[in-house]
Order: C-alpha cells, then structure tokens, then sequence
C-alpha cells in the first residue's frame, strides 16, 4: 500500500469518501444538513466545545475505557495477546453513547428542543434516551417491531428515561425501517427537531461527524496499547454493522501501516444462504438513506431484508467510509455467523467473566480464528462495543428457557 | 422541441394549468397501470407522473409506502415500468410521461443503460426524489445525452442561493414541494405557497408544479391560480387501495377526481 492516501483528510468538503458516501436526500432536508456541517465545522476545532464534550465523557460516560489484557482466553486459544477495549464499562453498557454525547451537544448549540433517533438493538436509542433526558430534550425513537419484540429491555429503559419508543411496522421491521421513518419524521419536523443518527452512516455531515466522535475509542486504544504493551496492536477487530464502532477504533490508526484491522460483518445463518447481514462480504454499491455505500440489494436495485441474531447488525448498508477502505484494501471485511458469534458471547462469559453484547461476540468470533495464527508476541485489541445484558433474553430463548 | 417543454407552452397559450396525477407503477397489478393512465389522459391529465416503486420509500407516507408494497410484491421491476411506458406510447405519443422514484433502482441499472431504455420506450423525464443536483453531475449528461429532462424538487427550506442552482441543473420543470413533510401529509396552505412560487419565479426560469397536500378541486383550483401545475398523487393512490382488485372501478374513481380537479382549474 505505497499509494495509500492520508485517511484523515477524508471525506472530502461534499462528504465523499471515493465514490462512496455524498448526500443523497429529498430537498427539503438539505438546508438542514448544510447547516448541520457549517455547526460542526464551525464547532469541532472549538476549544469550549471539545473541553465541554472531554468532560462529559469524562465525568459522565466514565472514559477513558480501560484497555483489558485477557489473559486466560489469548492463553487458551494459544497466540497473538487479545487485548479488550471494553466500551462496554461506559455508561449505558456501549460505545453509543460516546456520539449521542456529541450530537446532542450540538443540538444544543443549534436550539433544537426535539431528538429524535433509530435503534436496532436498542442501545443508540438508549443512549439517546440518555442524554435527552439529561438535557431535558423531547425524545421520539423509532424501532423497527421486530426489534421491539427481540429487545425488550431496551425498549422498557428508554421508556423509563421518558423518551417514546414508536415501532415501526413496515417493510422488514428492523434497523432500515425505523431509519427510513426517522428520516420521514425529520422531513415533517426540520424546524425543532435534531436527527441523532446512530452510526457512521447516512447523509453527510453523519458519517463525518459520528465517526469523529466515537474516534475517542481508537485514540485512547492508541496511547493505552503504547504503554501497557509497548507498542502498537498488530491486528485491530471490531464487529460491523453501520460501522461506527469499528470506524471509532480503526481511524486513529489508519495511517499506521503495521496495524492491520478486521471488520467483522454478520454472517446470519451463513453468507451462501443468503439470510445474512454482510454487504460489504456480498453486496455491491448503491445508493439509501442518504448516502452511497455497498448495498445488500437485489438486481432490480431494491433492499433485501437481511438477517442476524443481533439486532444491532441487522442492517443492509454499512457506513460509506467502510466502503472506501475496503475497496483500497486498508481494511479485511470478514464476516461470523449466528452459532460462532453465540459460541464466542458464551466463551468469554466463561473465560473471562466478561458478558459481551451480540454484536461484540461477532469481532470475538472472528478473533478466535485470527489469534492462533499469530504468535504470543503479537497483539489484537478487540473493541468490546458493548455489554451482554440487553441479550440475555434472546440467548435464552435460543436455550430454551422462558421467563 | 421535447414534449414536456411543449405541453406547458401550449398550456400557457392556452391560459392552462398542467394537471399532473401520480400513481405507483404496477399498482395495485401491472396489468392496471396502463389502461389506467389512458383514463387519466382522457379525464384531463397534461402529463403523468408514473412511481417507480422502490422497497425503501424514504420521502413517502404510508399510502405511497403501501403503494410501493403492493407493486413489489408482484415483482414489479424497472424494466416492466419502461415495458408499461411503451406500451402506453403505441396509442398516445403526446403525453409526457415523468418517472419518479429514488436513485438506487436507477443505479442499479446503470446510468447508460437506463437512460437509453427510457429514452427508447417514450419516457420524456426523471424525477429521483433523493437525488439532490449536488449529486447529479454524473447523471445528469447521460439524461441530457438521451433528452431526458431531470425534473428537481425545490422545498418551502431551500434558500435562494438552492432555488438558483435547481433552476439552472434541471429542465422540463421544478417540482415545488409545498409543505415539509412526506406525500400524503396534512393541507397546504395556499397563501404560504403562492408566496413561495413567486419567489421561485424571480430566481428560475422553469415551469413551477406544486404537489404534496392536494387533495380534491378545491386545493387543485387554488394551487393552479399562483402556479403552472398541480400534482396529485396520495388522493389517487387511496382510491387503488380502495379497490386493489377492481380495475375498472380504479379506473372510474380517479378519472372522477381527475375530471372534477380539471373542471375546477379550466373554470
């Protein structure tokens, strides 16, 4: 990769990444999103707006995340030092909150007195329920009706945090619809209303603007990795689903060669069955919810409904700058299915005493195979996104056993 | 001169309005839509905006959602949108015809290859409800090439510095959305829109439609009084809902909305 470009200069002023990203959206938001960017812009070098957000996550969120050597599971699966940077510890149980902490600061500034959010697994809605509350914002999260059903906690949390849950009936019930009602939400309420968009996708300044401030995870990984190891990980992993997670971890290291990273998408029941979740393993680009990026889609350019025991990663699209970097080839897109991802949540429950989200336990399942090809000087650091307890139900009906 | 261009000089002659109706195509069967344009013509229609239906209808409410499901669900593709187009040019070759959709099934098929299948099946213009002229630069000379015109939205947010731009990247007509909010969604208000359209006017050279909230004669005469057409779409929808299996009656309830709307508007 002698050719590789300087990541932090993208996207570039239009939200591009390549030929990926843009802002694909109906007119009448447009104003609203030009003046989300000149906000940003204006606000992200501010020395008061980033004092304001570092306390928060400070003193609010509980960061820096710890970086956690695990020694008993690298032991066992006999290679590379697994490293967990455990966002899971943050409040709320998840890397989420650390952007709806950033968003809704710039609500804030722009007098917005209405949030409103999407959620699959429940913990950007969650988190956004979170810091509305504390802000004493109105809040309306939608949530596609399946992921109603599979996240009951979640929906009861939000609840309890005053915000209103409205399930989304249409389409596939899942992450895509409620995003799709969000946007029809904002469209009729542009004036009051911020759209906190969950993860590193959507219309630019999103992805932007997202991945900047779960950046904070890659950032701290960085300096903890040079001190407690040393030096910097070999081998970064960190599930996919809208990317920001992964994004958060990977970007501060993009412009290190020597660190390698895997994007873990969700396999579903498997990727040659179709009924999965992994555009960038086996989709091709296309264009929805505002920007361009790689697509499960079928010929005639319409959705496919995809397929995941984690709610969080039930989502046909991906964050643009993901598409980007796999196209240069700066980061591997793998995927794990639904039985290894359940092996890999049960494995560190018992290994470690560490209870992982779904999510997670998809980087964990793909790290299981990576580390044994390493050798016992090498380091992985996996981003723990979030924390198991909001799946407990779900491993348990797949157990068998009623509450 | 290309059809859309002439239809609205003929109408100025005239001292008309453009009647402009909106359904889904393949709603609620492939087999309803053609016929069912036809009756549109004949009940007063200038020009039909015919729904590409796409599974993630982002800017619609949930009677073009539902309008949407039901043409997929019976596999409705592009290419048997343009197969409906033809079909409906063997017997009409002066009604302009307007696609309107989101970008990705047109992707999906590439720029080129959509263009020239269009163009060839009778298809006069493009309206991609998520595609703002930022990101048309690569579309938009492959429309030009087929002479298709780019149809662009312009909404009660955009500033005049936007209202400028979409004057100058689209052709045809500019399709001002008269409230925020998605198809379907509450009245207008008339006073608010006549405002609007006269600033529009002053910044853009192009014909002026105004859609989103028109519902009967009434909303469609006071839109046509401060602009150069109204586009009804959800009203129409509603009466295929109604009738899903039944395309006769399909037929007659929208011709019966479309023909009292033309009344009111040629009055």
């Amino acid at each position: 990769m002698s050719e590789r470009p300087d990541f932090s200069a993208f996207p570039d002023a239009r939200g591009h990444f390549g030929q990926f990203g843009g802002c694909f959206v109906s007119e009448t938001l447009m104003g609203a999103l030009d003046d989300l960017a000149a906000m940003y812009e204006r606000l992200k070098d501010d020395p008061q707006f980033r004092a304001d957000f570092d306390y928060d996550l400070a003193h609010y969120v509980g960061r820096p995340s710890p970086l956690y050597l695990a020694e008993r599971w690298s032991k066992q699966l006999g290679g590379a030092k697994i490293w967990l940077k455990r966002e899971d510890l943050n409040h709320t149980g998840a890397h989420k909150v650390n952007n709806t902490i950033g968003q809704a600061l710039l609500a804030k500034h722009m007098g917005k007195p209405r949030v409103i959010a999407e959620t699959g697994a429940g913990q950007h809605g969650v988190a956004t329920a979170t810091v509305a509350a504390r802000l004493g914002l109105k809040c309306q999260v939608y949530m596609g009706a399946e992921d109603v059903e599979r996240q009951k906690l979640n929906v009861y949390r939000m609840k309890l945090l005053g915000a209103e849950v409205i399930p989304v009936t249409s389409g596939s019930k899942t992450l895509k619809d409620a995003m799709n009602e969000a946007m029809r939400d904002w469209v009729t309420n542009v004036d009051d209303t911020f759209y906190i968009i969950g993860t590193v996708a959507g219309p630019h300044p999103y992805p932007l603007l997202v991945r900047d401030f779960q950046c904070v995870i890659g950032r701290e990984a960085r300096e903890q990795s040079l001190k407690q190891a040393g030096k910097l990980p070999d081998a970064l992993v960190a599930c996919v689903g809208g990317g920001s997670n992964a994004i958060g971890l990977f970007h501060p290291f993009l412009n290190d060669d020597g660190v390698a990273m895997y994007g873990v998408e969700a396999a579903g029941d498997g990727i040659e069955t179709g009924r999965h979740a992994a555009p960038l393993s086996a989709g091709r680009p296309g264009v929805l919810h505002g920007n361009r990026t790689y697509l499960m889609e079928d010929d005639n350019g319409q959705i496919i409904e995809t397929h995941s025991v984690s709610a969080g990663l039930d989502y046909p699209g991906v964050g643009p700058e993901h598409s980007w970097l796999k196209d240069l080839g700066r980061v591997n897109y793998v995927s794990a299915d639904d039985k290894e991802a359940l092996s890999a949540f049960r494995e560190l429950t018992q290994v470690e005493g560490i209870m992982p989200a779904l999510e997670s336990a998809h980087a964990l399942a793909y790290a299981r195979k990576l580390a044994p090809t390493m050798s016992p000087d090498q380091d992985i650091v996996i981003n723990l996104s979030g924390r198991g307890d909001k799946d407990i139900l779900t491993v348990a009906a797949i157990d068998g056993i009623e509450f | 001169m290309r059809r859309i261009e002439s239809c609205f000089q003929r109408l100025a002659e005239q001292k008309r309005k453009a009647l402009i109706p909106f359904v889904t195509a393949g709603d609620s069967s492939k087999e309803v839509t053609v016929p069912l344009m036809h009756a549109m013509v004949e009940a007063g229609a200038d020009i039909i905006e015919l729904g590409v239906p796409f599974s993630d209808p982002m800017a619609d409410g949930p009677v073009i959602q539902k309008a949407c499901e039901r043409a997929l669900a019976h596999g409705t593709s592009t290419h048997d949108v343009l197969a409906m187009v033809k079909e409906f040019r063997e017997r009409d070759t002066q009604t302009p015809v307007v696609l309107m959709g989101y970008l990705n099934p047109v992707e999906a098929l590439g720029y080129e290859n959509f263009a020239k299948a269009a163009s060839q099946a009778g298809v006069d213009g493009i309206l991609l409800v998520d595609l703002p002229p930022e990101e048309a630069l690569e579309i938009k000379p492959v429309m030009d090439a087929h002479e298709l015109d780019m149809i662009f939205l312009v909404a009660p947010t955009t500033s005049d510095a936007r209202i400028k731009l979409i004057g100058k990247a689209g052709s045809g007509y500019l399709y001002y959305v008269s409230l925020k909010g998605v198809t379907g969604s509450a009245s207008l208000n008339v006073d608010e829109v006549a405002g609007r359209v006269e600033t529009i006017r002053n910044l853009a050279q192009l014909p002026i439609g105004v859609g989103f909230g028109i519902k009967d004669a009434e909303s469609a005469q006071a839109v046509s009084r401060v602009s150069d057409g109204v586009v009804v779409g959800s009203a129409l929808v509603n009466q295929i809902a109604a009738n899903p299996d039944n395309p006769e009656a399909i037929n007659k309830a929208i011709s019966d909305i479309l023909a009292a709307m033309r009344n009111a508007m040629d009055q």
